[in-house]
Formats: C-alpha cells, structure tokens, sequence
C-alpha cells in the first residue's frame, strides 16, 4: 500500500486500518443530535463521528531517529552543564569526560538528524533563513551558537600532546574554560528546545503535553548527563553527577505523572500500547540507575557505570516513547475529533471563536 | 497583551511582505451540487504531474483515494448515509459528496514551522512548497491540522497543493475548479467566495436544508479563516475534517516560556549538585 493512506512512516499495515475503520464506522450514526441541527447537546457525546474510521492528520514523518537526536541533544547539552561545575569545582576527570561525552553527543545527535531528512543533502537549507516561528529553525541556530564553545571545550581534552604545544593548541588551551563557561550558559535552551520542537504541532498528544514535555525532556537530560558523569569520572569526582542524576529522575517522573493525570484523553496515548511500554522501560531504568547511584555509585565505580548506562538507556526509552505515543494519536480520529467536538458543544472551554457557523 | 500568533489578518499577502499583489484568491466548494465525478482528482493530476497514489480498493463507498496528501491533492469524500430531514429528504439514503484540498490557511502552521523557507506564501495569499528548497525534515507534516501535507516516499521532499500557482501566474483558474462540471469547486477572490457562500447557505436554509452549514469560512476561527472554505450537509468530521482546527504554533510563546522555565530549572539543579559537593 502506498502513502495514500497516510500510515507509511511506520508501517502501520493496511489490514489494521480497515480493521479499525469498520468498527469505528458506527460511530457516525450517534443519534439526534448527530443529524446536522443546530441543537446542543447537554452532555459531551459518548460516540463521535468519523470519515470510515480514517485518521484526520498524518502521522509524525519522522523515524526513531529523530528520538535519538532528542536523546543525544539534551545529554550534550546538560553535560557541559556538569562539565562547567566540574571545571571551577577541581574534579578534572569528571570535566575531560563529560567535555568529550558532550562533543560526541551532539557530533551523534547531528548524525541522526541529518539521517531523517527526506533530502540529507539538501541540510544546509536549514541555515537559509532564521525563522522565530519555526522552533526546528531556532532550534538549529541555538544548536550551532551552543556547538562552537561546547567543541573548542571538548577539543581542549581531546587534543594530542604535540598539537598542545602549538600556537593554536596553546590558543584552545587558554580559551577552553571561557568557552566551556560558555557552552553552559547556553546550555539551558538547548536541553527543553526538542520538546518545543514537537509541542507546537497538530499531534494531539504532543500538543496538549506542551506544559510538562519541557521539563521531562529536560529532567530527563539532567540524569542522562548524571548518567555520563558516573561513567566517565571516578566515584571520588562523581557526587555531583550522582546527584544531578537524583534530581533529573525526581522531575522526570513528577512531570510524567502529571502529565497522565492532566491530559484526560490525551493521556491515553502514553498510557497504552508500545508508547506506554517504551515509557515504562524509561521509568524502571532511570529508577534502577538513580537508586544504583545512591547506593553503590559512591563505593564501586563498576555499580556506578553499570547505573550509568541504566539511566542513559531511560533516556533512550523516554525519547522513544514520547515519539511513539505522538504517532499513536495521530492515528485514531477521536484524539483529534473529541476534543475539538467538546470545544464546540462547550463554548465555555474554547479559547478562539467557532469556526463551524 | 496583542498577540501577532492570533490576532486576525485582514491582509494576508500584505503581511507577508507584497506591497501591490493581486486580491487573496481561494476555492469555495459547495458539496451539495458536487456529483462525484473526480474530474477535479484527475485534472489536478495531470495539470501538476502528481504521480499515482496506488491502485487500491478501500472498500470506503466510491471513494479509493482515501485522504489528501503528498499525491492526492484533491479527494472526493463519498459518504452515504441513511434517509434524513432536509436534502434528498425523499430518497431511502443520501449521498455526501465533497471535493477536499489544502485549506490555504490565514495562519498556516506548515508555513509557521517550515525551517528553510521551502513553504511561502505567495501574492495570491496561496501557501506553497519550493521543491528546490525542502530538504524532508517533515515538521510541516506534523504542523498541518487537516493532516493535508505529507512527504513523499521515495522522493523525501513535502508536497500538497499548490493552487496551481503557475497557473493563477498565467490568468487561469486551478485544474479543479476549471474541470469541475457543476461549478461545486468554485474559484475566484475570498472576499467574493465568502459572500457567495453565505448567501447560498442562506437559500439552502430557506430551502428547509437546515443542516446546511459553512466550514472554514470565518476569518476568527483557529487558522484565521480558510482559503479554500466549505459548505458542507453534515458535521465536518463525517467528511475527514476537524471540527475545530486550530494553527498549532498559536501557542508557540506559551511554549517557549515554559521552556524558559525548565532550561532554568536545570541550571539551577546543576549549581546545586555541585553545592551539596562544597558543603561535604
């Protein structure tokens, strides 16, 4: 089956759409206050109407890789947050790790975003204009004003002896900790910037999460870079780290809840299905990584890496289900028709005029 | 506090930047004389080289074109529905035919959230793709809430209509609406559309077809008002359409400050983390 039906990205089969399409084609027959007048009905409708079941939007165009930029940017960006402290606090190995893990990270993240474009070549086009309404357009500029003082830090740890000696190895030397100061100043934007990425969309499931989805992301981040810094540096260094991480999971699974207990509908998407398995691998590794940090990370570095790559594989997860869960409401038409129909059967809760005179 | 995100746009083209242009032009379809022939999907085919979308039995009615996206830039919507008050009042069931296109929004969230600039908006206040300029990143796909533009398999750019743009540049009329053989696709000036739509909704209603109704046509609804507006027998959702559409980037600030926020939020627990460190 081709694209017409709109599920290609994925390869959602033909047969669960007509499977669907069948069952929900009832739903269009929902009684008198169903047959086009203008009477309003007293209570929110049990059934709401539906083209043979079809979706109205098309689904996310993106792949998992796009999950994986999510992931490997916030890790970039809250590490040269732990790498700044790391520097002015003495700890030189929890700084050289998290430098290095930060320039990879994001050099990776870049890979993947490129990857899903339906034109990699044509990725420079990015940079053609500047625009304050598209968040991707802002997104690539804060990208690349935090990616120069984030590189020339990690290129810093990352130089050969012989180069050192050079006049430009002398010059990174001697601008690295400025540029690593840097890096973290800027940091604060680019770790929430994919959630304002994917909020302002037409995905019901991501754009009613637009209160929460900043601070997932970003908390999640904070114990993915936690995660980095108890792998990199040794126990002695890494109390920081392993507190950075506590802090990130606390957040990240606060804002989870309320999120499910806020979006009504909406929630649904992250509660069921392989969205909600995905979320729930994210949950008991970055609890399993947390909780191995606090109680072994401080005596054994090998509990403390093997909590690390725990809660830098929740990362993964929540990025993961977070994609997953936006896919999974675009394709049943109630997340989109419910609630826009409860818009205008309830005026009272609209905040823009009708548009169905 | 004014918001430019959602205050009306009385002049679209204006507002992007065209000094002198030609008046805004759009499609008003009127689904009660449309009669499901598709000469619009086929016209709109052969005038923009859209290649084929697969040749499939949907089993949805006459409909096998299933929905707008990257190869369908009209569908007809078959809908067949049993006996009801007003149209067709008489016959044992009734047909819902309607001719769906791009809605070439006021506030058009595919144009919003476009990285490159691929999407513009032309003098004629249409919103089109430059095929030279997208590079596939897909936000427009996610942007649209009438799930209209997709990209393309195979090909990896974005593509919906255009309102034959080259054509409107030559003084015609779109594929569509020139092949339309009951003039259900209608083009010419919004302002003039609009009027023409209220009146017939008007005499429709006079006519005891009460459930009569325009979509899209009020320049305060969620996108500022269509381009392409409806007149429709039914509630929009029986026909593929959201009932109340929104531009997604409406909210756009709101998100930023919450992100604000949260970028806070982490430095913060970073000082922290390391002044638990000082203290021991």
């Amino acid at each position: 089956m081709s694209g017409a039906d709109g599920t290609s990205a994925d390869g959602m089969s033909a047969g669960d759409g007509h499977g669907r399409q069948r069952r929900m084609g009832r739903g269009r027959r929902g009684g008198p206050a169903d047959d086009g007048s203008r009477e309003q009905p007293m209570v929110p409708r049990a059934t709401f109407s539906s083209y043979y079941g079809r979706p109205v939007l098309k689904p996310p165009a993106w792949h998992d890789d796009i999950a994986y930029y999510f992931f490997l940017g916030g890790l970039a960006a809250c590490s040269s947050g732990l790498a700044a402290g790391a520097d002015l606090t003495g700890r030189p190995a929890l700084r050289r790790g998290t430098r290095a893990g930060a320039l990879v990270a994001l050099l990776a993240g870049t890979y993947f975003l490129v990857r899903d474009l339906g034109r990699p070549a044509r990725f420079l086009h990015m940079l053609r204009v500047a625009k304050p309404t598209s968040p991707m357009s802002m997104g690539t500029w804060i990208l690349a004003g935090y990616g120069l003082p984030m590189g020339i830090a990690a290129v810093d740890e990352l130089m050969p002896e012989p180069i050192r000696r050079t006049r430009l190895g002398r010059l990174v030397g001697a601008v690295a900790r400025p540029a690593g100061l840097a890096a973290a100043g800027v940091a604060p934007p680019v770790a929430p910037s994919t959630a304002v990425l994917i909020s302002p969309t037409a995905v019901p499931a991501w754009h009613e999460a637009h209160e929460e989805l900043p601070f997932i992301v970003t908390a999640s981040a904070a114990a993915s870079a936690g995660g980095l810094g108890m792998i990199v540096a040794p126990v002695a260094e890494a109390a920081p780290a392993r507190r950075l991480a506590i802090y990130g999971a606390i957040v990240e699974l606060a804002a989870s809840g309320r999120l499910e207990s806020r979006l009504g509908l909406l929630a649904e998407p992250y509660l069921t299905g392989r969205a909600h398995m995905l979320l729930q691998r994210a949950a008991t590794l970055t609890a399993a990584g947390t909780l191995g940090g606090m109680m072994f990370g401080r005596r054994s570095r090998l509990a403390a890496v093997v909590s690390g790559v725990a809660l830098l594989a929740g990362g993964v997860y929540e990025r993961l289900g977070i994609l997953e869960a936006g896919r999974a409401s675009t394709k049943d038409p109630k997340y989109v028709v419910q609630p826009q129909r409860e818009r205008l059967d309830r005026p009272e809760l609209r905040t823009n005029p009708s548009s169905v005179r | 506090m004014t918001d430019p995100l959602s205050e009306p746009v009385a002049d679209v083209a204006g507002a992007s930047g065209y000094d002198a242009h030609p008046p805004r032009v759009g499609f008003f379809t009127d689904t009660t004389v449309c009669i499901g022939c598709k000469a619009c999907e086929v016209a709109c085919k052969e005038w923009n080289l859209v290649p084929d979308d697969g040749f499939d039995l949907l089993g949805m009615s006459y409909d096998n074109t299933g929905m707008l996206g990257a190869n369908s830039w009209r569908h007809v919507a078959f809908i067949e529905q049993p006996a009801r008050t007003g149209a067709e009042s008489g016959q044992e069931f009734r047909w819902l035919m309607a001719s769906d296109v791009c809605k070439h929004c006021t506030r058009a969230g595919c144009l919003d959230v476009c990285p490159t600039g691929a999407l513009f908006r032309t003098e004629f206040g249409t919103v089109v793709v430059q095929p030279d300029i997208c590079n596939g990143c897909g936000y427009c796909v996610s942007a649209c809430p009438y799930g209209v533009i997709e990209r393309r398999d195979g090909d990896g750019r974005a593509w919906k209509c255009t309102l034959c743009y080259d054509r409107l540049r030559g003084g015609l009329e779109p594929a569509c609406a020139k092949a339309c053989p009951t003039d259900s696709i209608q083009f010419g000036a919004l302002d003039e559309l609009r009027v023409r739509a209220r009146q017939r909704v008007e005499a429709l209603h006079e006519q005891g077809v009460a459930e009569a109704r325009l979509y899209g046509e009020s320049p305060d609804d969620g996108v500022g008002g269509q381009g392409s507006i409806f007149l429709l027998l039914d509630e929009p959702e029986v026909y593929g359409l959201p009932p109340d559409p929104v531009v997604p980037t409406r909210d756009l600030p709101r998100m930023w400050r919450y992100a604000a926020l949260a970028g806070v939020a982490m430095l913060g627990a970073i000082v922290a983390a390391f002044q638990e460190g000082r203290r021991r």
